[in-house]
């Protein structure tokens, strides 16, 4: 392991791989964040997730190929993945909402593998990436290197969480929405429209993962097949933080940034994906026992 | 006519049809062959999947230990794996007589499907404790990260993929694995249709239905979910290995642990034929593959795309498949009627 | 003095800040009817789900046939002989009751390979025996799912009977089911509890029922216990007439 004596000996580059950790975490806390709303308000885990993030980079690069700034492709690839996702919900989602947890899965997996696909025919398989024209901060002594569209695509990443959060708590529909999240039958007695609200949710979590997608391609880089691992990473980051908790969220998509960064360090690039599937397995079975030992279980 | 009568008649048919394939389809066989397979890859994810309620996206995994374990040891007899793989594309020193080949076959097949049993009870013991999606989304990154791994494991060929041995020529191989395959869907098919019919179905089925009653009823829930991974991985490991030598050549990511194909399509085909039931997965996998071999091509590059759109609609809107809308539609034909079940209980009967 | 066959010792529970149960005691002997009465909140289910092992308990002990059971899970607890009945029912709706029956025979004897004997090999006459007795016979072989909510709560509690357990829990067993047919429940719990010798512990809101059928009751009201004793008792105690019978 030498790249583990590389890490003791020199401390620095424990530095350098935290705060890459981070930059990207706060990525995948955005996109957990809208997973958790999904789940928590439709009971859906949403297998597509991370193809819409996929799709958003997509969306900002053939942006880019317009000659536009690669910051545009935030609200074009929102707004795009916005109507996808009510139109998603409005062909297919609305049958499964009440459905077995299974049909949802399978569904959403359909939907994944069919993006991936559509993808890949029309863009190629190709890892592509949409330059920012930004450099680099250099720090204690030029050890530690920060990319600038990093810390760009962090800041934008927790202002859009902030958004979409306080929007959550303030507007009409966001209260609409948590009153459904908490109980349908009783948010459907009181008047509110259950099916408007899931679309909307559905919707909204589209364009998150959109946003997402634009501040990945910019910041780092993307290809047809990058949607699983973001997927299973939203997962894994909603099951260590729990359905509601914001602040969890946040931390552990941080958390699982460095994790990643640290883990491809020390054991190779390209075992950085296996790494990420296997911590999922770790995950859950940790989550598991922790519950067991209080007689539940996942549920 | 009278529904055991039927079952029997296509049983007998199925059973000539099979072993008549080399006359029938002499230009086709090793298609023949893998349709067999495919009817092994259904009716093993249903066992899990329609009748325990616990869908697998990793299954594959199975596959891929399977092909893996018995190519190893097909080779590992007789000459040194790491050298053979070293060598990439088997080499002209690494020759197989007729003997060595047998051999080899009848203790890499039974390696095969161990090997991927012990994984799954291992797997098993530890992320079937948990409820049916979250056990899902665990198998989600098996397939993928089984293919990362294998793809960097230096013994195995790596990213290269590794060769199954060369049979020497005096081996009709075509013929050999068209029988080999056709006796493994029929072994597996009779255990199954002897597993369903025992109590131990019953336990599954109550798992699929009501898990917390199961529990609160007593039933070792966890332990019955393992036990029927293991005996789906077993036959998956076997299959495995027929199949990698009949591809002649085992990639990583594109054959052994394909999830995106093969992982995808066995969930396909059990669905579509009808999950839950016992010729559901059978006529699933045949429909599916008769469809795929004869339109594939037609897509090209859309076919995955094809294949998306394929899961939503069947889930969405014909969730159950085949058999289970014959059933619906004609309950008295397709389904056991009250006396039958009378009868079957009386005959047992204490 | 016999050991109770279950003997709940100061059980207190909380869910965030609402307090269920505090400091709950109550004794069931072998052979015994027992009734749990008190108003909606007043923490009976919480109670029930302790004692069952669906979540831990904060504080005190939970014995049943001399042994501490309130760390073990559902499953374990189950095996032991207590069962219990769930207030929204639950059956296996795509399994005949047959079915449904014949994998609930006790599996506390048999191992792993006992289940690979046929289904149709032991307790088929007593599962139809036990389906007679609540009167679901005629329904054997349809589907359980198919059958009414008021066959349907007969089922599960046939399937709890032929489960042979020391003691069975109901969770509101007259609820919702049609006045006309109480009698025919109440008369089966007797039965089921002179005949077959099981002990039963039952939550009820139907005073007739319980009145009739208990031999002793504990009434709870927020979170605690507060009272406890002969049916006649407890019609009488003007704490539980106040809180609960109201103006009775």
């Amino acid at each position: 392991m030498d790249n583990l004596n590389l890490l003791i000996q020199a401390p620095i580059l424990n530095v350098q791989l935290l705060l890459d950790g981070l930059w990207i975490g706060a990525i995948f806390a955005l996109a957990a964040f809208g997973m958790a709303l999904v789940w928590g308000v439709m009971n859906i885990i949403n297998v597509a997730q991370g193809e819409f993030v996929m799709l958003g980079g997509f969306i900002t690069l053939m942006i880019v190929e317009a000659g536009l700034s690669p910051l545009f492709g935030i609200p074009v690839a929102a707004v795009v993945l916005f109507v996808l996702g009510w139109l998603l919900y409005r062909v297919i989602i609305w049958r499964i909402v009440d459905a077995d947890m299974f049909i949802s899965l399978l569904a959403t997996f359909g939907i994944s593998i069919m993006m991936q696909q559509l993808m890949n025919e029309i863009f190629g398989s190709d890892v592509r990436t949409a330059e920012s024209g930004l450099g680099m901060f250099y720090l204690f002594d030029n050890m530690v290197t920060v990319s600038q569209i990093k810390v760009l695509a962090f800041v934008l990443a927790f202002v859009i969480g902030l958004a979409l959060w306080m929007f959550l708590k303030r507007s009409r529909l966001g209260q609409a929405i948590r009153a459904t999240s908490q109980n349908p039958r009783a948010a459907r007695i009181l008047g509110i429209d259950t099916d408007r609200v899931y679309a909307a949710t559905y919707a909204i979590n589209a364009a998150l993962c959109g946003a997402a997608g634009a501040l990945v391609v910019m910041a780092y880089s993307i290809h047809p097949y990058v949607g699983l691992p973001y997927t299973v990473r939203s997962f894994m980051i909603v099951i260590m933080a729990g359905l509601g908790n914001l602040g969890g969220v946040i931390a552990a998509g941080l958390g699982l940034g460095a994790a990643e960064q640290f883990a491809g360090f020390l054991l190779g690039a390209e075992y950085q994906l296996a790494f990420v599937f296997l911590l999922l397995v770790v995950v859950l079975v940790w989550r598991q026992m922790m519950l067991a030992r209080r007689r539940q279980y996942l549920k | 006519m009278n529904r055991r009568l039927a079952n029997v008649i296509a049983i007998v048919a199925l059973g000539v049809i099979g072993i008549l394939g080399p006359w029938l389809f002499p230009a086709h066989l090793s298609q023949f062959s893998k349709l067999w397979l495919f009817i092994v890859l259904a009716l093993t994810w249903d066992l899990l999947g329609g009748q325990t309620g616990y869908n697998s996206f990793g299954n594959v995994v199975f596959f891929g230990i399977g092909m893996y374990a018995a190519a190893v040891t097909q080779v590992g007899l007789y000459y040194p794996v790491a050298a053979y793989t070293a060598a990439k594309g088997g080499g002209t020193e690494f020759v197989f007589d007729a003997a060595q080949f047998y051999t080899g076959l009848a203790l890499g097949l039974p390696v095969g499907g161990l090997l991927a049993a012990l994984a799954a009870a291992a797997l098993g013991m530890v992320i079937l404790g948990m409820r049916g999606h979250y056990f899902a989304i665990a198998t989600l990154g098996l397939a993928i990260a089984a293919g990362e791994l294998a793809a960097g494991w230096e013994y195995i060929g790596a990213g290269s993929g590794m060769v199954t041995p060369t049979p020497p020529d005096t081996i009709d191989t075509t013929l050999l694995f068209y029988y080999l395959s056709f006796a493994l869907a029929a072994v597996t098919f009779g255990f199954l249709a002897w597993l369903y019919s025992t109590r131990f179905g019953l336990a599954i089925n109550a798992i699929r239905d009501d898990e917390d009653k199961a529990e609160a009823m007593g039933h070792h829930t966890t332990r019955n979910k393992v036990v029927t991974w293991t005996i789906s991985a077993f036959f998956l490991g076997v299959a495995g290995g027929i199949f990698g030598n009949l591809s002649k050549f085992i990639d990583p990511i594109d054959v052994a642990f394909n999830g995106a194909e093969v992982g995808v399509w066995m969930i396909l085909m059990a669905i579509l034929g009808g999950k839950g039931t016992l010729w559901g997965p059978v006529i699933g996998a045949a429909v599916f593959y008769v469809t795929k071999e004869l339109f594939w091509t037609y897509l090209l590059g859309w076919q995955r795309v094809a294949l998306g759109a394929l899961i939503v609609i069947i889930v969405v809107f014909f969730p159950q498949g085949i058999v289970g809308w014959l059933k619906e539609r004609w309950p008295e034909r397709f389904g056991p009627s009250r006396e039958e079940m009378e009868a079957a209980d009386a005959k047992g009967g204490a | 003095m016999t050991q109770p066959l279950l003997d709940v010792r100061n059980v207190s529970k909380a869910f965030g800040g609402v307090i269920a149960n505090r400091n709950i005691s109550l004794k069931v002997n072998r052979g015994q009817i027992v009734g749990l009465i008190g108003p909606n909140g007043s923490g009976k289910t919480t109670l029930f789900n302790s004692i069952v092992g669906y979540h831990p308990i904060d504080d005190g002990e939970i014995w049943f046939k001399g042994e501490e059971i309130s760390r073990y899970r559902v499953g374990r607890i189950a095996r032991l002989g207590l069962l219990r009945t769930f207030q929204q029912t639950r059956i296996y709706g795509r399994m005949t009751c047959m079915e449904n029956m014949l994998i609930s025979l006790p599996e506390r004897e048999s191992s792993f390979f006992g289940l690979l004997k046929s289904r149709h090999s032991a307790g088929i006459q007593r599962a139809k025996d036990l389906l007679e007795f609540v009167g679901l016979y005629s329904k054997r072989y349809h589907y359980a799912g198919d059958l009414s909510f008021g066959q349907q709560k007969l089922l599960e509690f046939a399937m709890a009977l032929i489960n042979e357990p020391e003691m069975l829990l109901l969770d509101e067993p007259t609820a919702g089911i049609n006045p006309t047919l109480i009698n025919g429940l109440i008369d089966r719990l007797k039965r089921a509890n002179e005949e077959l010798g099981i002990t039963l512990l039952v939550i009820e809101h139907n005073m007739r029922v319980i009145m009739n059928l208990a031999e002793h009751i504990y009434c709870l009201a927020h979170g605690e216990m507060l009272a406890e004793g002969s049916p006649e008792e407890i019609r009488n105690d003007q704490r539980v007439i106040d809180a609960y019978l109201g103006a009775h």
